[in-house]
């Protein structure tokens, strides 16, 4: 179903809110155990909203944008009396007291939160093999990863599972696992999205995003869960367009840049499918030129050192003097911390935790920060300048399709280096999304990325509707 | 350190070295709201109620800066001559404690809301001016509370009320060479902060609480010494005894042939000595680095002037132009600008009653010392300034005497009444009227002969005495003028009654 498909029903009276609720949530239930996309379901709190859209319809008034649509939401994002992990161990129990400023808006709008899905612990990783409470398998093939670390919301939407759902992304964790699970996967330029409620993994770079079956869906949600947030001082004030009433397929005479740089170390099938996506465009009217992104070899490094020192210091919270889940036996204060610390973090944020604390130490501040801040600076330029010359960016999500679940695990370079087409767009804090552009021989979906300038969403949702409508 | 080593710092070694001292002062703003979020800031409210995701620090919450907490910030910068910066920022200050439930404070580090300004402070009558290097915001942690409960013995208590209450940090340049000038720059940042009312500045409340950073070194030397950061100094008096008892250890360990390491030392102010906190090597690492949820602080042109257009006169200001258009003396001046209640109240007293010194008189005296007695701020006076200026008007237009005004205000003091319903309620008037008078001077001349006798044989000072028959019988109501006046001519004539 989509968004539409779900408003039609309803005010056609075919199904009411409450109805198609209690089988998505029936569905969704029933379907989990194939992939282990959800972390725990919210049937009073789905009921409860449905009964509203219900409530709306009956007394005639118009439903809101999201009505009755069921919605996934990634377990970083924090729901008011419904537990959110993070996927983590330290927040196994942990019920938050305030709802996310995103899920209220959702709400407001008519949509239906069914579950909270699964996630790489605090949002770190490439895979979704960091969960404390276990992997998601890619509904596609469930021998191979979903993506991180929304790889629960984009299985579940791949899935049917779920109509749309939220991610977060903060160095291409939604546009990877949308990537992976052949769906539609956006991240919106930095502060388009209030980020009160997200559990912080990097601050400067964290998103919330929407993960949709179709490109009008994910524009659809982002309309809704868009601008300024006054709980959120870097959440942006600029006006939101109606995305979904601008999709009309005309992109004649967009220019679009290929950066050389994104195109040396792609597996065959990846590389032919990407440029098969970049004809689709040029038979659309669209101008297509190479462009050069000079400082895209320093991302990698850039990347690391910025989001796990900020990660370093967001994770320090999660002690075990409040609400995080605490060691039983410890003598001193000490102990306390390390023992909880030591017994709760999975690997992964360990390894971050260490790197991050490293790069942030007195002797190595300027060495590491302050330099990757600057080259974050030169990524940023590479993008301004080549939106000089062309209105978006052509580029793959990632250089191979979904690897196999334990492939990479045990390789952290290995599993940080296939984030290189990602975190760019990150870094720079421009729009970015991923969709469908076809699947490898063995019927692996591969993304296509977009990237367009801040707060031009709009271009990069008509070049991918466009794209998409070729496909359908 | 034992008492013998002590000894090594003798009268004559302490001469021989100079102290070199700079304050850490921590100010609560007087915001009524919290400094990233809208909880209340009040005092003693029940544990852990005054709090919200944002200040609890919990999953996802994000800090907002309070543009009146910026406000006060900049008015306290301003009040210590700073420049404020256009642009500041605000950085994380990382470390684990159990009160501190972000695990890291939100301060700011390289860039300042202000800087580079100064204090003048008066010590045994030589001015000094003391540099300020900084003034920035930071929130406040939390309480931890050992003791007090019933399993106090094996558990700690946290309460997070305090967490996100507003505070600047000022520090000091290492300019002060004594206890009595860092005595002396305290009390004049705390003034200048409650005058402005940047803060209440209470200290036991902890509104207001000071680090100290002491070295020595001997007399005309350029290096600084080691310093040691002492901590706790949390009254006036601690402060002084905690870094005349710092100086006096570094000069013996210097004496002893030893040298002073840098650490941090926390007063003991029942023992009346610092001791080892911890150690350079086990310094805390903050790991600095600019708070990512926060965009930088603009302090633009306009709301500057908006600001600084909102600011009172300075102490330092209205001491000078207290001197100079009321013609008071320096220590008068000093005395009513202390507090700017105070100020103010004098400055309607003076303008109401048209004779400022008179007015300063009265403000400093009679309505200080009943202020005292009663344990009362100028503040809550009884009587209004207004009142109080009116009654220094009837005796500058010689309406009353001096001496009926003293027995005046008592009254007024007690009732809050103006001076004309006490004299109204209590029959108390100036008695002007000539006839009434003239019986009276009739009497006192009658009554004593032998001072009517020696004034006419030469002794004219004896008229003190005769007009102060005069006033007694009157209860001081009698107009002193008009007294001397009558006697002076009923005396002189030789007329006889």
């Amino acid at each position: 179903m989509t968004i539409d498909s779900v408003r039609a029903a309803l005010l056609s009276r075919q199904a009411s809110a409450t109805e198609l609720a209690t089988d998505a949530l029936k569905f969704a239930e029933a379907e989990n155990p194939r992939t282990n996309a959800y972390l725990h379901f919210s049937p009073e709190r789905a009921l409860a909203a449905a009964k509203r859209v219900d409530e709306q319809l009956a007394r005639g008034e118009e439903p809101g944008p999201l009505a009755g649509v069921p919605i996934a939401v990634k377990d970083v994002i924090v729901t008011k009396g419904l537990r959110t992990t993070c996927g983590s161990r330290l927040l196994a129990h942990y019920i938050p007291p305030y709802d996310a400023t995103a899920v209220v808006r959702l709400e407001q709008a008519g949509g239906v939160l069914i579950g909270k899905t699964n996630c790489d612990e605090f949002a770190m990783g490439s895979s979704n093999e960091n969960s404390a409470f276990g992997p998601v398998l890619n509904p596609v093939d469930p021998t191979r990863v979903p993506g991180g670390t929304s790889g629960g919301s984009a299985a579940a939407v791949a899935q049917g599972t779920a109509v749309v759902a939220l991610g977060s992304d903060t160095g291409g964790s939604i546009r990877q696992p949308a990537s992976f699970c052949g769906v539609v996967g956006v991240c919106p330029t930095y502060g388009r999205v209030s980020r009160y409620g997200l559990t912080a993994h990097a601050s400067s770079l964290d998103h919330i995003g929407p993960l949709a079956r179709t490109v009008r869906d994910a524009a659809t949600l982002l309309g809704v869960i868009a601008g300024h947030d006054p709980c959120d001082s870097t959440s942006a004030a600029a006006p939101v367009p109606d995305y979904p009433a601008l999709l009309d397929g005309q992109v004649k005479g967009l220019k679009l840049g290929l950066p050389r740089e994104y195109l040396k170390d792609l597996t065959s099938e990846t590389g032919d499918l990407i440029s098969q996506g970049v004809e689709v465009f040029q038979r659309l009217g669209c101008e297509v030129r190479e462009i050069s992104m000079p400082a895209t070899g320093y991302a990698i490094a850039c990347y690391y050192i910025i989001s796990t020192a900020e990660a370093s210091s967001n994770l320090a919270r999660f002690d075990g003097v409040r609400y995080t889940a605490r060691s039983a036996s410890s003598e001193t204060l000490a102990d306390l911390y390390r023992n909880t610390r030591g017994e709760g973090f999975g690997a992964e944020c360990k390894r971050r935790i260490m790197l991050g604390t490293y790069v942030l130490s007195h002797g190595y501040y300027d060495a590491y920060y302050v330099k990757a801040q600057k080259v974050r600076s030169l990524i940023a330029r590479d993008f301004a300048n080549a939106f000089q010359e062309v209105d978006a960016i052509v580029a793959p999500v990632s250089p191979f399709p979904a690897f196999k679940l334990g492939e990479k695990v045990d390789d952290p370079i290995a599993m940080y280096l296939s984030d290189i087409y990602t975190i760019t767009g990150s870094l720079a804090g421009i729009p970015c999304m991923s969709v469908p552009c076809g699947t490898t021989a063995a019927g692996l979906p591969v993304g296509m990325q977009i990237l367009t300038r801040h707060f031009d969403e709009t271009t990069m949702f008509r070049l991918a509707d466009a794209f998409e409508r070729t496909r359908s | 350190m034992s008492s013998s080593a002590i000894d090594m710092a003798t009268p004559d070694a302490i001469a021989r070295y100079e102290p070199v001292i700079g304050l850490e002062v921590h100010v609560q703003l007087a915001t009524a709201t919290k400094i990233f979020c809208g909880c209340p800031t009040s005092f003693g409210a029940s544990p852990n109620t005054n709090v919200c995701p944002v200040c609890l620090g919990l999953p996802g919450a994000l800090p907002v800066l309070s543009r009146e907490a910026v406000e006060l910030a900049i008015k306290g910068g301003l009040a210590l001559n700073c420049h404020i910066r256009s642009q500041s920022r605000f950085a994380r200050k990382n470390y684990f404690y159990p009160d501190l439930p972000k695990g890291y404070q939100i301060s700011q580090y390289d860039e300042p809301v202000a800087e580079h300004g100064f204090v003048d402070i008066l010590v045994d009558g030589v001015e000094k001016r003391i540099g300020v290097t900084r003034v920035h915001m930071e929130d406040d942690a939390g309480k931890s509370i050992h003791d007090g409960f019933k399993d106090s013995d094996r558990y700690s208590y946290v309460d997070l009320n305090r967490c996100g209450t507003p505070l600047i940090e000022i520090v000091s340049d290492p300019d002060m060479r004594s206890s009595a000038e860092a005595y002396a720059y305290l009390t004049e940042v705390k003034q200048v902060l409650q005058f402005v009312e940047v803060s209440t500045c209470d200290m036991e409340k902890g509104h207001l609480r000071c680090d100290a950073n002491v070295s020595v070194r001997l007399k005309g030397a350029e290096k600084f010494g080691t310093k040691a950061e002492v901590k706790n100094l949390n009254s006036f008096r601690f402060l002084k005894q905690a870094l005349d008892y710092e100086i006096v250890r570094q000069v013996a360990l210097l004496e002893g042939g030893g040298r002073v390491v840098q650490e941090t030392r926390l007063y003991d102010p029942d023992l009346g000595e610092t001791f080892t906190m911890r150690s350079k090597e086990d310094a805390h690492d903050y790991r600095y680095f600019p708070e990512p949820d926060l965009v930088p602080l603009r302090v633009g042109e306009k709301w500057l002037a908006e600001v600084r257009a909102s600011m009172p006169e300075l102490p330092a200001c209205k001491r000078k132009r207290f001197i100079e258009e009321y013609g008071l003396r320096a220590y008068d001046a000093e005395v009513l600008t202390a507090a700017r209640p105070a100020s103010e109240y004098y400055e309607t007293v003076a303008k109401v009653s048209g004779d400022p010194k008179i007015a300063a008189n009265w403000v400093m005296g009679d309505l200080m010392a009943l202020l005292k007695a009663e344990g009362k701020e100028i503040a809550a006076s009884p009587v209004r300034p207004e009142n109080l200026g009116e009654l220094v008007k009837l005796i500058v237009k010689d309406e009353i005497s001096g001496k009926l005004a003293k027995e005046i205000f008592p009254k007024m003091f007690s009732s809050g009444d103006s001076a004309g319903v006490v004299m109204e309620r209590e029959g108390l008037k100036q008695i002007s009227d000539t006839d009434a008078l003239d019986r009276i001077i009739a009497e006192v001349i009658a009554n004593n002969p032998k001072q009517v006798e020696q004034y006419r044989g030469g002794k004219t000072t004896v008229i003190n005495f005769l007009v102060g028959q005069a006033m007694r019988a009157t209860r001081g109501q009698a107009n002193v003028t008009l007294v001397t006046g009558l006697l002076k001519r009923k005396l002189g004539t030789g007329e006889i009654c």
